[in-house]
């Protein structure tokens, strides 16, 4: 579905409501500790929830020149976070490169992967390079059974997944004291909102650890977004409305505080700068007034800017709030 | 607001409100219903299923709507949610039954 079709479903909402108007005041950045790269829209999978619409047969990349810019203003800034996500970041042919100049500069990596990739010999040798540099997998698996999780990303996916947490936790990933961290990501498989992290949390570890002998950190639950697949299965399932009239009502001004977009720059594959993912799907660029591209970075300009928002953006609103990093209150 | 059936879904967004017309009872009715449903001695996942099979038993489709909804968000399967309704479903039929014991009781008492 194209951005502007995306925009214009997005202002259909039940009694008008906009986000805008559900703030007190403008959304500014607190800090920038997290800069994102999104390193490319090719991914091994083509799930119906993604707000990407990555798959196989897409182009979008991340150059080399453009990881340069990112590294460059690392070595400059030392954002303490470095978030990479994609598509499959493993499929971009400049991740190594990247990642081993990164590492040292940050103090926190973060690698976003359906870990399906890393199941085939060719890729094999990445777990290895990521415990190495102490890199922090974020790892996406929708449900802790099977037939959910196959339902959302395609036959045979859990059990791969499964497979792979098997050999990280070999290489020390989620076990004490090896500062190895492997997290997983859990969204509904469907037009409902996620349950509570704390809960979800506790199930995928009895079911993962005691029937599939793997082993996770933590969880992060995540509202769907709606944008890209997730809102053209909305509109075709006819559940729209409804689900945006769930996102509204559970509207939680706590959770605005801690907003992801306020410590976080996203970099697309081609160097633009969003305040988020989804301001990057829906082509919704950084204010005018701070640079849009990478290269033209400027820390002020940055911090001053207005952040975007558009009615996408009651999924990170609604309910305990999500993020990247799962719920926003979690108590 | 809809008048073309007795139950709408955009009907369950004034419930928050009855509380206007009685706010003492309203009040400690939504209070008591929240720290019924939290979680206690038993989980959020048991307590979710026990108001799906209750909101099934007693028929109310706002209830039936909430909660399957509630149940997916907490990872329940389809499989989980019926076998709870089976419970409410043969429950029902066994105080039915159940009460056949009166009737067997007075039957014995009055005939010849």
């Amino acid at each position: 579905m194209q951005r502007q079709q995306q925009l214009e479903h997005l202002a259909r909402t039940p009694n008008a409501e906009h986000f805008r108007h559900k703030l007190a005041s403008p959304l500014y950045p607190r800090d920038l500790s997290i800069l994102q790269l999104n390193v490319g829209k090719r991914c091994s999978l083509s799930c119906k929830h993604c707000h990407v619409e990555a798959g196989p047969e897409r182009t979008e990349v991340m150059s080399a020149e453009t990881f340069a810019a990112c590294l460059e203003v690392q070595e400059r800034h030392r954002i303490p976070t470095l978030d990479i996500t994609g598509g499959s970041p493993e499929l971009n042919p400049n991740l190594e490169w990247f990642v081993d100049r990164a590492a040292p500069l940050a103090q926190r990596i973060i690698l976003r992967s359906n870990l399906q990739l890393l199941a085939q010999e060719r890729f094999r040798h990445l777990i290895g390079f990521f415990a190495e540099r102490g890199v922090e997998l974020v790892a996406s698996l929708p449900a802790y059974t099977p037939e959910r999780a196959d339902r959302q990303r395609g036959p045979g996916s859990f059990e791969t997944c499964v497979r792979v947490m098997r050999e990280l936790n070999q290489l020390g990933y989620a076990q004490p004291g090896s500062g190895l961290a492997l997290n997983l990501v859990h969204n509904p498989v469907g037009a409902f909102l996620p349950g509570s992290q704390a809960s979800l949390e506790q199930e995928y570890r009895r079911h993962l650890e005691h029937h599939w002998g793997v082993r996770f950190n933590h969880l992060f639950t995540l509202t769907n977004c709606p944008v890209g697949r997730y809102l053209e299965f909305l509109i075709r399932s006819g559940n729209f409305e409804q689900y945006m009239d769930s996102l509204i009502q559970s509207f939680n001004p706590a959770a605005v505080e801690d907003l992801m977009c306020r410590d976080t720059l996203s970099v697309a594959w081609d160097g633009g700068l969003y305040d988020c993912d989804f301001n990057q799907m829906l082509d919704l660029p950084v204010d005018e007034q701070a640079p849009s591209h990478i290269r033209d970075f400027d820390l002020q300009a940055l911090r001053s800017r207005r952040i975007a928002v558009g009615n996408h953006c009651f999924s990170c609103t609604a309910g305990a709030g999500s993020s990247c990093q799962g719920a926003l209150k979690t108590e | 607001m809809s008048r073309d059936a007795y139950y709408d879904p955009a009907d369950l967004q004034d419930f928050s409100n009855i509380a206007e017309d009685a706010p003492a009872q309203g009040n400690a009715f939504f209070d008591y219903y929240a720290r019924a449903l939290e979680p206690g001695a038993l989980s959020e996942r048991e307590k979710a299923l026990i108001a799906l099979t209750v909101a099934a038993v007693r028929h109310c489709p706002y209830c039936i709507d909430a909660y399957t909804t509630k149940c997916l968000s907490l990872g329940l399967s389809r499989q989980e949610m019926m076998e709870a309704v089976h419970v409410g479903a043969s429950m029902s039929a066994g105080d039915v039954l159940a009460h056949s014991t009166q009737m067997r009781k007075i039957i014995d008492q009055k005939e010849m």
